[in-house]
């Protein structure tokens, strides 16, 4: 189930991130790292890790760049968060913000190195588009966390206004 | 001692990830295409996926496109059928120099411009990652779509091909980082490399310290790198700033759109042949 929901979660994002370019014109935030990091944070170092492969070689695979160079940004995004996850508490949004920042910056720093020494990409100025995307990646990162947070709770009021409406019907 | 071995398995695939990460990245330097059975099979299995959520996508702004953001309509239908006219008079003009040009052609005797065989597809999914600039389309192998085929659209050069699976193609925008064009102006034929820089801009470089550039010249495709035909339209200069002694930057902002792409077209013919014949005097090949 665990799995599945996983799974599940990457599935959105990578089809979220694929529809920018028609919704919002394209946006510099990396939604599939923010669903890798939230696996992590939510499973564990090993989910993490493992989304954070899967996820990355499918960025690869599908942006048409060398396979590997997002994956391993991301494997070690995904483990990290996952460890960080289990040895603090990381459930205030500033601590949540802070993780995902981090995550981006790791995330960026690893595919911008690669890239810059295989000679594949240039950057004008790496560390301004790494904050942009770091910055947006935590915004996102944080809102899905309330989402996540407040999806039980709006479930519940739901089931509560049916079984009122019913009993209403009832008398 | 069980959670010491759970931690010690963790740190082994840990390891065993990041090493065939490595190995993955490195079996790619030497080949530079890599393993492309994984590529095409990844492309073949998302993109039924994508297609849907970008269709989903597309209804949504239809709704808001159709319904609530009419604001300023009748404006615009004024100035279309203003550019409508001025481009009908263009198009006359055009046709006019072409028969002319073939004539002057048929007088050299040199070989005539092909007509280039091309095919529509329909955009099936944006980037799915900030750091590439790139597009998923509806066509591939199987509509003779292959590798390096260049893509446009009516404002011009989207960019080619990077690799394409049975139904689908992945197009690697001219704008991205590692995305790369020969072009020339149309003013004065100076050469030079368009490179993308991940945003809207391309910057110009390669180019001799002689170059007589200015903002607004027409940049179009030089047809010498073995991936676009000649004088496909790019952009249009928009700064040339002399940042030191024998360096220029020159920027050059693209005619198409790449916000908002949702059919293309994609040249089939093969373009390294094309572009070999395209203008080539015949007594030249004869030899």
């Amino acid at each position: 189930m665990t799995a599945l929901r996983m799974a599940a979660l990457l599935l959105a994002a990578v089809m979220i991130q694929g529809v920018l370019p028609r919704t919002a014109r394209g946006a510099p935030g990396d939604f599939v790292l923010v669903a890798v990091v939230a696996v992590g944070l939510l499973h564990g170092r090993v989910a993490g890790l493992l989304a954070g492969t899967v996820a990355g070689l499918l960025q690869d695979a599908l942006g048409g760049g060398m396979l590997g160079l997002s994956g391993l940004g991301k494997c070690a995004a995904g483990y990290l968060t996952g460890v960080v996850g289990t040895q603090f508490i990381v459930t205030q949004w500033m601590s949540r913000g802070l993780l995902f920042l981090g995550a981006s910056a790791l995330n960026s720093a690893c595919f911008m190195g690669l890239s810059v020494l295989l000679g594949l990409r240039r950057y004008d100025n790496p560390l301004l588009d790494a904050a942009t995307q770091a910055v947006i990646n935590a915004a996102a990162g944080v809102l899905l966390f309330a989402v996540i947070e407040f999806a039980p709770t709006a479930r519940e009021q739901w089931m509560l206004l049916l079984e009122r409406r019913r009993k209403r019907r009832y008398h | 001692m069980a959670r010491a071995d759970a931690g010690g398995r963790t740190r082994s695939l840990l390891v065993a990830v990041v090493v065939g990460h490595v190995l993955l990245i490195s079996a790619q330097v030497a080949t530079p295409a890599g393993p492309s059975a994984l590529r095409t099979t990844v492309v073949a299995l998302v993109t039924a996926f994508q297609e849907a959520s970008w269709t989903v996508a597309g209804a949504v702004n239809g709704v808001w496109d159709g319904y609530a953001a009419l604001r300023g309509v009748r404006e615009a239908n004024e100035r279309l059928a203003r550019e409508n006219t001025e481009l009908r008079v263009q198009l006359q003009q055009a046709r006019a120099n072409a028969a002319a040009a073939d004539e002057m052609r048929a007088l050299l005797d040199l070989r005539p411009h092909l007509p280039w065989k091309t095919t529509g597809a329909d955009v099936v999914a944006g980037s799915l990652s900030p750091d590439f600039r790139s597009i998923t389309i509806d066509k591939g192998l199987d509509d003779g779509v292959r590798p390096d085929m260049p893509v446009l659209n009516a404002a011009g050069v989207l960019g080619r091909v990077a690799q394409a699976s049975a139904r689908a193609s992945t197009v690697q925008l001219i704008i991205d980082r590692s995305a790369a064009a020969a072009v020339r102006t149309s003013r004065t034929r100076t050469e030079g490399i368009a490179l993308g820089n991940g945003e809207r801009a391309l910057r110009l470089e390669y180019l001799s310290d002689t170059a007589d550039l200015a903002e607004g010249d027409t940049v179009v495709t030089a047809g010498i790198d073995g991936v676009y035909p000649p004088d496909l339209a790019v952009g249009r200069i928009t700064k040339v700033e002399r940042t030191g002694p024998a360096y220029r930057r020159v920027l050059i902002e693209p005619f198409a759109d790449f916000s908002r792409l949702e059919t293309v077209l994609v040249l089939l013919a093969p373009t390294a042949a094309a572009a070999g014949l395209v203008a080539a005097p015949a007594g030249q090949v004869a030899r």
